[in-house]
């Protein structure tokens, strides 16, 4: 028996929550007493993974899965989990693997629990802790079926580095053409950029910033730290930034090791998203804005004069 | 052509969440319920293929009686008629495989979900569905469009977007950016008027395995109060950020 995880990669290169599905599914291994294998598609390279308790890689290697491709994605990972006899299989909540998620468990007759927070509550029977109502709050949820499938939130368990060897098999699935009825015509990515998704800081303005010319600041902290940009809704909405970075319940989620704030109120739509977000500074120049309830550190100030002098400290601070 | 919208009736955004019967059950005492907005989006664009192209447009429920507000206000934005499939929705699994029950009885070219619903945030069913139902599945779908047959999409990914053509049938896990937000529809008086008369189908659930359940709620714990820094002393948040919480 072993636990399946899907080591997410782009452009030949593992994404970091592969490490942490690795470092997750090793602890979760040793409570049952089982084994960890990774599939991987088309990574030459993955020596690494077994620098995080990962046994065995199942590496696929076939062009027609460069670009994703989630029912033919979904196929492999389930041949894979059959292949090993996997009773578990965890992926991560990427907006890809989100995308396979439930079409591996119907696969595979499997109870899914997706936004998973932690290591078991209980392995038998199997209850896993899930964040629900927009990080309102949490659920036990129990699974009952044979196999598993587990979506773990990001940046919920960290990165826990466990020295294995990892034996390294081909796997050759075979994919039906039926598999590909959604053709992937063209790609557009902002290039150079951290991804809110990727991120391990954001830095995040709001209508206090007044304007889309001050957005220096924003991109100027987010620059010196190395972060993801970000805004609240009226700022997208107000077209001051794309609408990709608006976070919030309706936005994109952020689990961040960091999140600032700034000319945010903090509104309950905006910190749905980001409270899952590890620790949250608050620049705001009114004290009794929401946001400072929820924050870890705050800064009642003008940001016209507070984030000028933080990007200069910083900058100080780094070149240390 | 002939869609289907699914729509998760849901607590509004605003709700505090309790729970009640030794935190085993959501406590719906005083909380307003609503389409779920990323439903929302899916529903206002299936009106739009109603009115530029010609489509009959149902809208389905899997719920008990509580649920028929929130249906009759699709209907009263504009839905021809109304599915609710009389059950309380016990996993992702369960409603998946009703609705499945639905989209096979029904002949639907497009089924339009949310990509999740702002309660349980599962994201499960629209992917389930399409499993069930064999449906080609765009995830995360911010743009659809369709000619005859022919669809052409396009889906969020981590940093940017994807253009995607496939053909019908389809399933959907739609957001925001599938109709403007300021294009939303809002029920009018002669929409509410009419919906009255719009057949609401009760339907029977099928037999379905549940393969989670909830079996306790809990709410985060009590945050500790905010550390205040004074304004001129940037030199202590970079230290703070730095030494205690090990963030830079
Ligand atoms: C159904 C629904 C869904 C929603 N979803 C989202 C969502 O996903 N994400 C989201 O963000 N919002 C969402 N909203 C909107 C949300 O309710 C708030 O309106 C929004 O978050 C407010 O954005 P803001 O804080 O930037 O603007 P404001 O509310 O205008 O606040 C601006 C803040 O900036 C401060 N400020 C002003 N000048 C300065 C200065 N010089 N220096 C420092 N601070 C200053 C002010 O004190 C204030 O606190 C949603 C609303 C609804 C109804």
């Amino acid at each position: 028996m072993s636990i399946l995880i899907y080591a997410e990669s782009a452009e030949g290169k593992f994404k970091k929550v592969a490490f942490e599905l690795a470092s997750y599914a090793k602890k979760v291994a040793e409570s049952l007493g089982s084994t960890v294998t990774a599939i991987t598609f088309n990574v030459s390279d993955a020596s690494e993974l077994s620098k995080y308790g990962v046994d065995k890689v199942l590496k696929v290697t076939d062009s027609k899965l460069n670009t994703f491709s989630a029912k033919a994605y979904a196929d492999a990972i389930q041949q894979a989990a059959k292949k090993e006899d996997a009773k578990l299989v965890v992926l991560s909540s990427t907006t890809d693997s989100s995308y396979l998620s439930s079409l591996v468990a119907v696969s595979l007759n499997a109870g899914f629990a997706s936004n998973v927070v932690g290591l078991p509550v209980s392995t038998a029977p199997f209850q896993v802790k899930r964040s629900a109502f927009s990080n309102k709050a949490f659920t036990v949820t129990e699974i009952s079926t044979d196999v598993k499938v587990l979506g773990l939130a990001k940046n919920s368990f960290g990165i826990v580095p466990t020295d294995s060897s990892a034996t390294e098999e081909d796997f050759a699935p075979s994919i039906n053409d039926a598999d590909f009825g959604i053709k992937v015509e063209s790609t557009e990515k902002a290039s150079g950029k951290v991804t809110i998704a990727d991120a391990d800081i954001v830095v995040s303005g709001g209508r206090g910033l007044k304007g889309p010319e001050n957005w220096g600041l924003i991109e100027d902290l987010a620059s010196v730290l190395g972060a993801a940009t970000a805004c609240s809704k009226p700022v997208s909405d107000l077209g001051w930034r794309p609408h990709g970075e608006h976070v919030g319940q309706t936005g994109k989620p952020v689990a961040s090791n960091l999140y600032i704030a700034i000319g945010i109120s903090g509104a309950i739509q905006h910190i749905a998203g980001i409270n899952s977000s590890k620790v949250k500074v608050v620049i705001n120049s009114d004290p009794e804005a929401p946001f400072f309830k929820v924050a870890d550190y705050g800064i009642v100030g003008d940001a016209f004069e507070v984030v000028p002098q933080l990007i200069e400290k910083l900058k100080a601070f780094k070149a240390q | 052509m002939k869609i289907l919208v699914c729509i998760s009736h849901v607590p509004d955004t605003t709700s505090k969440i309790n729970f009640t019967n030794n935190d085993s059950e959501f406590d719906t005492n005083g909380v307003q319920f609503v389409i779920n907005p990323n439903d929302e989006f899916g529903l206002t664009r299936a009106i739009w293929f109603q009115e530029q192209q010609g489509a009959t447009v149902t809208v389905v429920n899997v719920g008990g009686p509580e649920t028929e507000p929130t249906l009759r206000k699709a209907l009263a934005i504009g839905a021809n008629d109304a599915i609710r499939i009389n059950a309380t929705p016990t996993d992702g699994f369960f409603v998946a495989k009703q609705l499945a029950e639905v989209i096979k009885n029904g002949g639907y070219d497009v089924v339009l979900a949310g990509k999740e619903s702002l309660d349980y945030n599962g994201g499960m069913v629209p992917g389930m569905v399409a499993a069930l139902s064999n449906f080609n599945f765009v995830n995360s779908c911010t743009e659809l469009t369709i000619d005859g047959t022919n669809v052409k999409a396009v889906r969020e990914i981590d940093g940017g977007k994807e253009n995607i053509s496939t053909t019908l049938p389809l399933i959907i896990g739609g957001q925001k950016g599938l109709v403007e937000e300021k294009d939303l529809k809002i029920p009018n008086m002669r929409g509410i008027m009419t919906a009255r008369t719009k057949p609401l189908t009760v339907v029977e659930p099928v037999a379905a395995d549940t393969n989670t359940k909830a079996v306790k709620y809990e709410k985060p714990a009590a945050k500790s109060a905010v550390k205040l820094i004074a304004a001129d002393n940037i030199d202590e948040l970079i230290n703070l950020l730095h030494n205690e919480a090990k963030v830079i």
